[in-house]
């Protein structure tokens, strides 16, 4: 039976400029769920540097390091075709659910002849998983019959693993450029907020801000806790912000320790991307707003009068 | 260029799923069913460029029981040339889909193919990239914006932090994203007529795929409910509470 073979997981990570992502050691952290034999792939310019941090994830036994610059910008026919070469060593293949790994993991999985597993909120043995179906309404406990299983993990289901003493890190060779896509350009939001998917506190406003402007009045609360700022698809389709900062089930899943969702009324499609959040805070006039039924803590009343009265009296966030 | 576009029935995005009693599966009968709203954002994309005149010819392929043919209905009146059934009645895993799909690019020759980034079903977001992957070409995932001009296309793709334009050599496999377009309704005389219209129909196993289950899902529940919480009257209670019930800031 499958489940008695000895497990081996390839955790394939992302790095940008040498700086490893922060969902990597909550993967490393379903891959230990696994068991012990844990590697770790990483590629691109700045491997090098990120491989020597991700060598300090406890649980991590060796890293393997391909620095090419073809791999940059998420180069999906590139890495897959790199990872899948990997493949007969390992019988788990994990990356993070972010559209990174949701780009490279299917087209690894296709190149093996197997099945992939999206969005893996939880590990029951090795062949067996908990994934969220139908806008995370329905939770599917799924079993896998290929020999190599390939998953994409959902971060925010895993807590980050600690550190460790540095596991060797081994140069790989890189593959061939495909050359079947080249970057043409890459817009990032730069700042200093920390990344809405791995803030511990994030600050949401919805269309009851009224306008791109008052989002200052999120801003405030949002410096003041040291938060990341994030926004419903309404207020996002009435173009108050850019549609990197939506938090639901078409745009970014969080759990922070803290979300605090202001002026939204909290359809479905939003509270499939932050209900999840350990402590969840409600601001909106309307008292019927279904955002309240995910709330621990409700407040009835008009924003623009609370938010400067929050600002004032929240404690200075320490950085 | 021919386009295309892969279309799949699926519970419509207003219906509340519910877990059937035996916990095997979520219960369908009776339940609205219409095509993927992401499927519906690449047909639109697909009908748009054949209207500047880029693509010549509009395929809608779909994979499922006889009732699916309704989506290519659906498709045909919303601008699709023609329609292609592959009859199949248990549900498939993206593998599958996509090595069929692969199967109907290798008769149809399209030169770009447009899918839904996933089902609201499944939540798989997979088969695009899974077609790509056995067709051995350039995939764009997330796109917001296409442009074809010539023999490759620019896509931009909505990624984690922003955006990512990419160029790709055609044929290509793209995944579209909720901003791509506003899907059209479908005019009364257009749903008449594409009611008559004949649909390519034959079994799915036709193709020679491999459509064994790799996947068995064991149950499915509903995820824990949240506890109620609580109302606050003031700032000061709740940032009380926050700082010393929570311990959260």
């Amino acid at each position: 039976m499958s489940s008695e073979q000895t497990v081996r997981t390839l955790v394939v990570a992302e790095q940008s400029s040498g700086e490893p992502d922060a969902a990597t050691a909550r993967v490393v952290a379903a891959a230990a769920a696994l068991g012990e034999a844990i590697e770790v792939l990483v590629v691109g310019s700045g491997a090098e540097r990120a491989a020597e941090q991700v060598a300090r994830l406890a649980g991590v036994q060796r890293v393997h390091c391909c620095e090419a610059a073809h791999y940059d910008h998420a180069a999906a026919e590139n890495t897959a075709a790199l990872v899948a070469g990997m493949a007969g060593e390992y019988t788990h293949l994990l990356a993070a659910a972010s559209t990174t790994g949701r780009s490279i993991m299917p087209r690894v999985a296709a190149l093996c002849n197997v099945a992939q597993l999206s969005e893996v909120v939880a590990v029951q043995g090795p062949d067996t998983f908990v994934r969220p179906i139908y806008a995370g309404s329905v939770l599917a406990t799924v079993q896998s019959d290929d020999a190599l299983r390939v998953l994409t993990i959902r971060p925010t289901a895993f807590d980050a693993v600690g550190a460790q003493e540095a596991a060797p890190v081994a140069a790989l060779a890189a593959g061939e450029d495909t050359g079947l896509s080249r970057l043409v350009d890459e817009q990032l939001v730069s700042g200093e907020r920390p990344e809405l998917s791995s803030a511990r506190v994030v600050v949401s406003g919805g269309r009851g801000l009224g306008s791109g402007d008052n989002f200052r009045l999120i801003e405030a609360v949002a410096d003041r806790l040291g938060a990341g700022i994030g926004a419903s698809r309404a207020a996002v389709d009435a173009g108050y912000v850019p549609n990197d900062m939506q938090v639901g089930q078409t745009g970014k899943m969080v759990a922070p320790e803290l979300y605090i969702a202001v002026g939204i009324s909290g359809s479905i499609q939003h509270l499939a991307g932050m209900k999840d959040s350990r402590v969840i805070v409600a601001i909106n006039h309307d008292e019927e707003a279904p955002i309240f039924q995910v709330a621990d803590y409700g407040l009835v009343a008009d924003l623009f009068e609370i938010l400067p009265e929050l600002v004032e009296k929240l404690p200075r966030h320490e950085s | 260029m021919k386009v295309l576009v892969a279309v799949k029935r699926v519970i419509d995005y207003n219906v509340r799923v519910r877990v059937s009693e035996d916990h095997a599966g979520v219960d369908l009968a009776h339940a609205k069913m219409a095509m993927n709203p992401f499927c519906e954002i690449a047909l639109e994309e697909a009908v748009r460029l054949k209207e500047q005149g880029i693509a010549s010819e509009v395929v809608a392929v779909t994979i499922g029981p006889k009732a699916a043919q309704e989506q290519l209905r659906s498709a045909m009146a919303l601008g699709a040339d023609r329609a292609l059934h592959l009859e199949h009645d248990e549900a498939l895993e993206s593998l599958h889909v996509a090595g069929l799909l692969a199967g109907v690019v290798e008769e149809e020759q399209p030169g770009l193919v447009l899918l839904g980034k996933q089902s609201i079903d499944s939540d798989n977001n997979q088969t695009a990239q899974m077609l790509a992957a056995m067709l051995g070409c350039g995939q764009a995932t997330y796109a917001s914006d296409i442009r074809v001009a010539g023999e490759s296309v620019t896509v931009t793709c909505e990624i984690d932090g922003g955006l990512r334009i990419l160029a790709l050599q055609l044929p290509a496999v793209i995944s579209v994203d909720l901003r791509l377009n506003e899907p059209r309704f479908a005019r009364l005389p257009d749903i008449m007529k594409a009611k008559k219209r004949p649909i390519e129909s034959r079994a799915a196993q036709s193709l020679g795929v491999d459509l064994a289950p790799r996947v068995r899902t064991l149950r499915v529940d509903y995820p824990a409910e949240r506890q109620p919480g609580v109302r606050v009257d003031s700032v000061d209670e709740l940032v009380d509470r926050l700082k010393n019930e929570a311990g959260v800031i």
